[in-house]
């Protein structure tokens, strides 16, 4: 059984995404999780500064050598910072997922969409009743 | 519906495979990642447990010109020992299947034949041969391994009584792979060197664990079907289901070198003849990305604007760096140096007709 490092100091989402909130802002990248289910990243497409999101909505792609899946926000703003290393550098999403391998900052517009978010030990759970299924 | 499991099931959990359902099989497709495993193919080697694939054999007085009419490559000139590849067409000239035909004796031959079309290949031949032949569907009772990379003569030959050096390309030979019963034929599905093991099912387990071992020192690892799909791409190798089906001709997948025209003689010939002298609407051609992206089956191609085709697969190829695919287009725009457009979700990405093989082995 595979091990999935899930920091204590995060925020996740259903779909495998982790959120980091400072002040108005949250950072968002894909789990430990993701990127192992995932395999080797080949490609991420990201919007670019300035750009309105959605919570649930598809905001980008990462794609594997096998799948393409799409990446949806966690929470609705505007897209303030983008990773545009990953379009030269994919593989940081697996080499180092929640740290260089991040993938946008929201402005936050919505601060009650942070209470649907999951924490840790909730986002475990929800991995552990997928891996048993 | 339940999926079937290879005798080295239990050995691929234990090696930390990912598994998938592939054909009706639960497959390894990655261990430690499919560019790693890739990437051992290529300097090293790699083991492939693909003993989901079918075998069937021909055995009796009939049995090769049963086999010459099937097979759209010459089965009488195959000698003994020696191994061929071809297409079992239909009336229309479509692919039924593309096997590998093993010339097991004068009067015996083995088609090794993809896993997701044993049963459709297996009504085709006994519908199609006479009582002179006797037919057995071995698929279950064999182990197929692939062991294939630069390397793979170096780690198979000490556990291995055939003498390797002198085994060519397509040729095959009885024998003993870690003191069990094995035939050892130099053909593989990567574009490079290597060798496929068939064995009995129950000894399966331990020759891949012995190569392992073996070859660990010289680079091996297990490798997994998303590695041999990326393989097979860059050697352009195709993939039935993607660039071959029941529709396409020999001719349009660019397989005219096993197509015996001039002798005619097998199911599907005539209509190849004629529908390659009515002019085939699509031809195959590889292509490499000028762009980001993955293309993927079913991504149509624009060339000019206008769609004029679409992938049929498509990957990151490790060795080239770039993004690689094949795909059928008009013949007016199947030639090297043609700029097509994937269609990639809302983009449109730059691509260039290129010769195939991607790679030189």
């Amino acid at each position: 059984m595979a091990d999935y490092e899930i920091p204590t100091d995060l925020r996740y989402t259903r779909e495998d995404e982790w959120v980091r909130v400072e002040g108005d802002r949250a950072m968002v990248g894909v789990t430990d999780y993701a990127q192992q289910q995932l395999g080797d990243i080949v490609n991420v497409e990201l919007p670019p500064v300035g750009t309105p999101v959605e919570r649930g909505e598809p905001f980008g792609v990462i794609e594997s050598v096998k799948a393409v899946s799409d990446l949806y926000a966690p929470v609705s703003g505007e897209v303030v910072e983008s990773n545009t290393d990953l379009a030269n550098h994919p593989e940081h999403v697996n080499e180092d997922c929640y740290g260089d391998g991040w993938m946008i900052c929201i402005q936050i517009s919505d601060e009650s969409e942070l209470e649907t978010l999951l924490s840790p030990s909730e986002y475990r759970q929800h991995i552990d009743e997928r891996s048993t299924e | 519906m339940t999926l079937r499991r290879t005798p080295l099931y239990e050995l691929h959990r234990k090696l930390g495979a990912r598994m998938v359902p592939f054909a009706g099989w639960e497959m390894p497709v990655q261990y430690a990642g499919i560019l790693a495993e890739h990437a051992a193919v290529r300097s090293a080697a790699g083991l492939f447990d693909v003993s989901h694939m079918g075998q069937i054999e021909l055995r009796g007085p009939g049995a090769v010109a049963a086999a010459e009419r099937l097979v759209s490559s010459p089965v009488a000139s195959l000698r003994p020992g020696r191994v061929r590849y071809g297409l079992l067409c239909n009336e229309e000239g479509g692919v039924v299947d593309d096997v590998t035909v093993y010339r097991l004796a004068d009067d015996a031959l083995l088609l090794c034949v993809n896993a997701a079309n044993v049963e459709k290949v297996w009504r085709w031949v006994v519908g199609h041969v006479g009582g002179d032949v006797a037919l057995r569907d071995r698929s279950a009772e064999i182990a197929l391994l692939a062991l294939q990379g630069p390397t793979a003569a170096a780690i198979l030959g000490p556990l291995c009584d055939v003498e390797l050096a002198g085994l060519r390309r397509f040729a095959f030979a009885e024998g003993t792979v870690a003191g069990r019963r094995a035939l050892v034929s130099r053909t593989g599905y990567t574009g490079g060197d290597g060798f496929e093991l068939y064995l009995d099912a129950a000894d399966g387990e331990t020759v891949f664990a012995a190569l392992l071992e073996a070859g660990r020192p010289q680079g091996l690892v297990p490798a997994g079907l998303g590695a041999r799909d990326t393989l097979r791409l860059e050697a352009a190798l195709p993939l039935y289901g993607h660039e071959l089906d029941d529709t396409t001709s020999p001719l349009e997948a660019g397989l005219e070198r096993f197509v015996k025209r001039a002798a005619g003689g097998f199911i599907g010939a005539e209509a190849i003849e004629r529908r390659a002298a009515a002019g085939h609407p699509r031809a195959l051609v590889g292509f490499v990305l000028e762009g980001r992206g993955v293309p993927r089956a079913g991504h149509a191609i624009l060339c000019e604007g206008r769609p004029v085709g679409h992938v049929t697969s498509g990957a990151p190829s490790p060795t080239l760096g770039k993004p690689i695919g094949l795909g059928y287009v008009r013949p007016a725009s199947s030639a090297p140096g043609t700029l097509l457009e994937i269609a990639i979700r809302d983009r449109g990405v730059p691509a260039r007709v290129v010769r195939t093989p991607f790679i030189t082995s």
